[in-house]
């Protein structure tokens, strides 16, 4: 799991590559709270398009952010997620709490 | 159901294994030349139940071990068995309930059990409590 984040006129883009499990959510978690704390974005983007491979803890990660964001007045939204990444998000109902973005520039 | 490959594997309950586990059961699965989809549906699956082991049974403890066993059968399934000796589940057929978690705080949406039902063909879950869970899963691959 590899994680670069950006910043883009108030918005905090968390692009993630690689695999987000149990094990590097945590991890993931740890370094973008520390992001939204020093920057306090309006919005958190999260870009998945690198991302292969991602069980229930990426969606806890998602939806943890999405409740942390909400408590700042801010926003997550989530783009780029495909095959079984997508499903998972899907099946759960992610989006109707995040907003997905689709297309546009990868970052 | 006549089986044609099996491994068996011990692994500490580590998080650090998740992601072995899922790359073991892809490898076994490979054999039978699988699409795309159905390798991540099957690494999906098993991430979900070992990640089970670790956050649930062992929650307390240090020592714990997963006990996977994965079969190639005849007529072209994978199964697999995820067994523990943690503390079990006292009510099963509410655990498996979508949204339905005992650890809301540790950012768990109690989506696991719903995805290994979603992405496998068969979810079976014997759990006894204070003894443990064993969750068997099999998918048609050919
Ligand atoms: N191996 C296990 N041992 C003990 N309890 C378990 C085990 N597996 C699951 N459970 C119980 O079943 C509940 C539901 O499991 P499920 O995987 O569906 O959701 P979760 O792990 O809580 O959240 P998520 O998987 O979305 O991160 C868990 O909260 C836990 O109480
Ligand atoms: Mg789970």
């Amino acid at each position: 799991m590899n994680l670069k984040l950006m910043e883009d006129k108030g918005t905090l883009v968390a692009a993630v590559t690689g695999e987000i499990d149990h094990h590097n959510a945590l991890l993931l978690r740890e370094k973008v709270d520390r992001q939204i704390a020093a920057m306090r974005p309006a919005e958190l983007c999260i870009d998945l398009s690198g991302v292969e491979f991602m069980d229930s803890s990426g969606l806890g990660f998602i939806m943890g952010r999405y409740r942390s964001m909400a408590g700042l007045g801010g926003k997550v939204s989530v783009k780029g997620a495909k095959g079984r990444v997508e499903a998972v998000l899907q099946m759960a109902g992610a989006y109707r709490y995040v907003e997905k973005i689709e297309g546009g520039n990868p970052v | 159901m006549t089986v044609i490959n099996q491994v068996k594997l011990v692994l500490p309950a580590k998080s650090i294994n998740e992601s072995y586990a899922r790359i073991a059961a892809a490898a076994l699965a490979a054999q039978f030349d699988p699409t795309v989809e159905q390798l991540a549906d099957v690494k999906t699956a098993v991430s979900e139940a070992v990640t089970n082991v670790i956050v649930h049974a062992y929650r307390d403890r240090k020592d714990g071990k997963i006990y996977i066993t994965m079969k190639l059968t005849q007529d072209g399934r994978i199964v697999i068995a995820v067994r523990d000796t943690g503390c079990g589940i006292a009510d099963v057929s509410q655990a498996r309930q979508p949204c339905f978690t005992t650890a809301p705080g540790e950012e768990r949406s109690g989506m696991g059990f719903s995805i290994m039902e979603t992405f496998m063909d068969t979810l079976r879950v014997s759990s006894r409590p204070g003894r443990g869970t064993t969750v068997t899963m099999s998918k048609r691959l050919r």
